[in-house]
């Protein structure tokens, strides 16, 4: 008898326990609890709160009403809207296929096990584990007019470069700030990926004649294939939310006559304050979640068409 | 301290995390010899060259800043050719940091949001995770797609409707207004709840048939089993709790309460042309993430795993 309560014959062995009360119903939402209210409250209510202010003319002293698509249309029209889209989206164009590249090439580089390796990976990591304020405050003193940079093109007969003048230059400084903060990171994304590439086919290759780049061309990428794809998606999606590195750089305005501001950047100058445009930020923030869900969409499904 | 920027992985070089992964080649040969599949010695040499240029680009950065900081009123910061040792070293420029913001106060208030940050962190994903991957209920995917929801809103988008949450619940320009928004990640509770997913069934039902509670198997059995997910999800808490700027600078308004990443900006818009103050207030800034990061390497490097794959 005891046996057949343990282990009903073509049963699952661990039936048993089925008997003994597991857990009281309210249990698990005592467990929950927490969670769900933090996310709930500070993230899918902000949220709602957002689409439903997009709608008003609220202020941040003084509650507006509906003005259905007021906000939207007065986006179309606003000359700053369109510099921080352009700006923001030029960020993704710039940054993504760096940041897909260079860390898979580092990747390869630190991949051996040779002496001294740990170091160097962990070298190679350090500007992730930095806040983005340190970095920014980094490079705008080694891109200052008499900073480091221009002193070694000064000596190269080069001449000081505005970087952080120029409203070009300075919008490209910061994407390259971001490309070697975010190194690191996406070295160890392949890192991992890499180990999963089985030798044999570098071994192959190798036997056939292919030299290191042919392998890396033609064993490397098709093997992490998905793995720059999920890159791609990660670096996309956060550099169209890109926000502190020009800000720290362009300053407060976002650059000399606000043409390096950002999408994000605007949201955070229309939005805050006491005279703050609740309303018309919460649209511009609309449109930062739906670019960014697109982008997202966009990148996956790149990877299901190439997969078919 | 420069050794401390320079040379974080030694402490951990020898953990075993890197020879777990699969090693490729018999531990018997030395590397730099053309042994069997071995590459030619030139090649290796080529590979450290590359390691020290890109070495000198990753890392020289923060070298110099801290070169920049150390360097006296007497001696010129802005020489060429560019000298990385300074000629008489001096702290004076930390004293001097302390004296236009008060920096150390400022640390503090980032102390004080990175550990509470920590502990609600840990606190409310491992109990949501350990529900998540453990406990059958009406209403667990509801609750799994709440968090993946959540997810999935970039913290950018909803920036001014969060602030005008804190007003209203009257925490804007407090430390608490700045932990609140990302007191339980969604993240994390994922990462917790494939952790608690992956360990096995049998030890929990033994406790289970031996009379122990939901709560006791959960702090006695699970959570033990799950710690290094848990220091995952601490680091990662801390780190970027320490490191946010946006969220800060917005709910802050008041000097008095800024934390670090908010005051250093403030020094940098007013005391931009003393680089060597703003040098040290960097340094003040980054140096206790690189010391942590230094300690506990591996942890990192495998919370870049695990997020990457679940974000």
């Amino acid at each position: 008898m005891k046996t057949a309560t343990a282990a009903p014959p073509g049963g699952a062995p661990a039936t048993a326990p089925r008997r003994v009360r597991r857990h009281l119903p309210t249990s698990p939402w005592l467990f929950l609890a927490p969670g769900l209210l933090a996310v709930t409250a500070f993230s899918l209510a902000p949220f709602l709160l957002t689409v439903g202010n997009s709608f008003t003319d609220n202020r941040t002293l003084v509650p507006g009403g509906f003005v259905g698509l007021a906000n939207f249309r007065e986006l179309l029209h606003d000359e700053m809207f369109w510099t921080g889209l352009r700006n923001s989206a030029l960020y993704v164009l710039v940054t993504v296929p760096l940041l897909v590249l260079l860390p898979l090439l580092l990747a390869v580089l630190v991949q051996r096990h040779i002496p001294g390796i740990t170091f160097f990976r962990a070298a190679f990591y350090t500007p992730v584990v930095a806040s983005v304020v340190v970095v920014g405050l980094i490079w705008s003193w080694l891109l200052d007019d008499r900073g480091l940079v221009n002193g070694i093109l000064e000596a190269l007969g080069a001449g000081p470069v505005g970087f952080l003048s120029d409203p070009w230059l300075l919008l490209l400084s910061a994407m390259l700030l971001t490309v070697w903060k975010g190194l690191g990171y996406y070295m160890i994304v392949y890192l991992a990926a890499l180990t999963n590439v089985p030798r044999e086919l570098h071994e192959a290759a190798a036997v056939d004649g292919a030299g290191a780049v042919r392998r890396f061309v033609t064993v490397t990428v098709p093997a992490l294939r998905n793995t720059m794809v999920l890159v791609a998606a990660l670096s996309s999606v956060s550099a169209f939310k890109v926000f502190s590195e020009v800000y720290l750089l362009a300053g407060e305005n976002g650059g000399p006559a606000g043409e390096d501001i950002t999408l994000v950047q605007l949201v955070q100058q229309v939005g805050t304050g006491l005279n703050g445009r609740v309303g018309y930020a919460s649209a511009l923030s609309v449109v930062v979640f739906v670019v960014t869900l697109g982008l997202m969409l966009l990148v996956l499904r790149a990877n299901r068409k190439e997969d078919a | 301290m420069s050794a401390t920027t320079a040379r974080p992985a030694p402490a951990a070089g020898p953990e075993p995390h890197d020879q777990k992964r699969r090693s490729t080649r018999p531990s018997a040969a030395r590397p730099g010899r053309a042994f069997g599949s071995r590459p030619p010695a030139w090649r290796t040499a080529l590979r450290y060259l590359l390691l020290v240029a890109v070495f000198a680009l990753m890392v020289g950065p923060f070298l110099w800043q801290l070169s920049t900081s150390l360097k006296g009123p007497g001696e010129d910061i802005y020489s060429y050719p560019p000298r990385l040792l300074p000629s008489d070293a001096t702290l004076d420029n930390y004293a001097g940091v302390a004296r236009i913001i008060p920096v150390w106060d400022y640390a503090l208030n980032s102390l004080t949001v990175a550990v509470a940050s920590v502990l609600t962190n840990l606190v409310g994903a491992s109990l949501a995770g350990y529900a998540l991957a453990r406990l059958r209920f009406k209403g667990r995917g509801a609750a799994l797609t709440v968090f993946i929801m959540a997810m999935l809103v970039p913290l950018e988008s909803i920036i001014i409707a969060q602030f005008t949450l804190a007003r209203a619940l009257h925490v804007n320009n407090t430390l608490l207004g700045v932990v609140l928004p990302g007191a339980v990640g969604a993240l994390n509770v994922l990462l917790m709840r494939n952790a608690f997913s992956g360990l096995p069934y049998e030890v929990e039902e033994a406790a289970l048939v031996d009379g122990a509670n939901v709560w006791q198997r959960f702090v006695r059995i699970a959570l033990p089993s799950v710690k290094g997910t848990l220091a995952v999800v601490a680091i990662f808490s801390f780190m970027t709790a320490w490191d946010d700027f946006l969220w800060p600078l917005i709910v802050l308004s008041d000097p008095a309460n800024f934390t670090l990443t908010v005051g250093l900006n403030y020094l940098h818009g007013t005391f931009a042309d003393n680089q060597r103050l703003v040098a040290a207030g960097t340094i003040i800034a980054v140096l206790p993430l690189i010391v942590m990061f230094a300690c506990l390497q591996r942890y990192f490097f495998r919370g870049v795993g695990e997020g990457a794959v679940k974000g």
